[in-house]
């Protein structure tokens, strides 16, 4: 049996055509992906994220444990911050990636990837045991406490205040939704409950991720779609979702990240503070920072004329087979096949001639930078 | 509602069949145009090829996914719409005229009884 969230009905009132995604019956679709692509693009478009999992962790040790086992330096968050960062383990492989935030104090708070969330929080669990102050120390699944939406778009912020009006009352304290900046978190008060806003998104434009009860979530998906209906608000599906990220290049886990790939290897080295002191896979992480990695993942656009790149094909270079695609699919934005996938480094550089082959065929592409499609 | 042509012959997976003497024209129904949605890429069997009823001979991509189609029936591939590969919207916007994808010429008439009827097609698909 699937999972639904607070949202199922109002996906089938929308006629969603509806998937199922890593356990959850989650709508791929409502009018046509290229459609709910280029709203986000030009005006606006609301996600339904309600599968996404949720992680406090609080407590006088919350901070040094979480350094030990993200990649990122929590000690950078002040309150109402958040950050990118990664979960390892010992290998330096990705457990999963993930947005951190510092809500106040010692009480922070994970959102973590729907597939993963008894993956990590087994892991967590495992560290959290084997961290010399665990008395100072809460670490608490509240997935099933929070449904959550993305409200995306250049236009987004043009209503955002309509839909949650007033001043935060927790976290970062500001006059009003638009008054965040990128990757600030704030709680509001919406009909007499809390939720957390965050200016936040997986999409590259500008926008906000919102969490809070089924309840409250149910009102702001419908109050955004019909206040955000003068500047054009379409509600999207994973598969705009999916071809929103892949133009900018954010990973997704599952395809450029896995428990055989470190964040080293996807290019996400940014993200990673080997001069915290220890944390979890430091060591190999250091190493490859060091001398280098055997695999590397670039992005590519098709320079034939072709079927769009899908994940599992093979990459060529000097006829040779050198890699798999990880992510690709034809860009709405561009009018053309692109994608990410893995490659030995030689073959990294902005560029490079590769190939990318399609039912048995080979097809000439070129590595381009990251992003693919750059936001204007 | 789905546009279900009532002189044309279709399948459980979505071809429809228009037969002319002993020729048949073959494309995809408005229903399956509207579940892909967005055709971004249309591959077309060569010319020539002789193909099994049920077997795979071309494939339409939409941005998410690709989906095979099947010859509804046997015989030799004659003619192919090339525009459809400049233009695969044509899929999306004309699926019974400009978004046809080939021309088979029949090895096997009788192949065409067990083809599904309009008001057949209409039940397969809860219309």
């Amino acid at each position: 049996m699937l999972k639904r969230t607070a949202l199922f009905s109002a996906h089938q009132k929308l006629g969603a055509r509806l998937i199922d995604f890593g356990g959850w019956e989650m709508p791929v679709q409502y009018t046509g992906i290229v459609e709910e692509h280029l709203a986000v693009r030009n005006a606006a478009g609301i996600f339904d994220i309600s599968h996404m999992g949720e992680v406090t962790v609080s407590g006088a040790g919350a901070a040094d444990f979480l350094n030990s086992i993200l990649t990122n330096d929590i000690r950078k968050l002040t309150p109402g911050i958040g950050q990118y960062t990664l979960m390892c383990n010992e290998r330096g492989t990705v457990i999963d990636d993930l947005y951190a935030y510092r809500l106040c104090g010692d009480v922070y708070f994970l959102i973590i990837n729907a597939s993963r969330i008894e993956a990590d929080v087994a892991w967590m669990q495992v560290q959290a045991a084997k961290f010399p102050r665990h008395s100072e120390l809460s670490l608490t699944d509240a997935s099933h406490n929070y449904a959550a939406v993305a409200v995306q778009g250049p236009r987004v912020n043009e209503f955002i205040n309509a839909v949650i009006p007033g001043a935060s009352i927790s976290a970062l304290r500001v006059n009003a939704v638009t008054d965040l900046k990128k990757n600030q978190i704030g709680g509001f008060k919406f009909e007499n409950q809390s939720v957390l806003v965050s200016r936040t998104g997986y999409t590259g434009e500008d926008g906000f991720e919102i969490v809070g009860s089924d309840d409250a979530i149910r009102h702001i998906w419908d109050k955004t779609l019909a206040d955000g209906a003068p500047f054009g608000i379409k509600p999207c599906g994973l598969g705009a979702r999916d071809t929103l990220r892949t133009e900018v290049c954010y990973p997704l886990y599952g395809h450029e990240l896995d428990e055989e790939t470190t964040p080293i290897e996807a290019g996400l080295g940014f993200f990673v503070s080997l001069d915290k002191g220890e944390f979890n896979g430091r060591s190999v992480l250091a190493a490859q920072n060091a001398a280098g990695v055997e695999k590397k993942l670039v992005a590519f656009k098709m320079t034939d004329k072709c079927a769009p790149p899908r994940p599992h094909y093979p990459i060529w270079a000097n006829g040779a087979s050198v890699g798999i695609v990880t992510s690709g699919t034809q860009s709405p934005s561009l009018n053309v096949g692109i994608g990410m996938g893995y490659v030995p480094p030689e073959f990294a550089k902005r560029d490079t001639k590769i190939e990318i082959e399609i039912r048995g065929k080979c097809f000439a592409a070129i590595v381009v930078q990251k992003p693919i499609y750059k936001v204007h | 509602m789905s546009n279900i042509p009532s002189d044309l012959k279709y399948t459980k997976s979505h071809e429809w069949v228009r037969v002319s003497g002993n020729t048949a024209t073959v494309g995809i129904t408005d229903h399956a145009q509207a579940e892909l949605t967005d055709v971004v890429f249309v591959e077309l069997p060569e010319p020539g090829r002789k193909v099994k009823a049920g077997e795979a001979c071309c494939v339409v991509e939409s941005v998410k996914t690709a989906s095979d189609i099947y010859s509804p029936v046997s015989g030799e591939i004659t003619e192919v719409n090339k525009p459809v590969t400049d233009k695969p919207d044509l899929v999306n916007t004309e699926p019974y005229t400009g978004g046809w994808f080939f021309k088979i010429k029949l090895s096997n008439p009788a192949e065409l009884n067990a083809l599904l009827s309009p008001e057949d097609y209409k039940k397969q698909i809860g219309g």
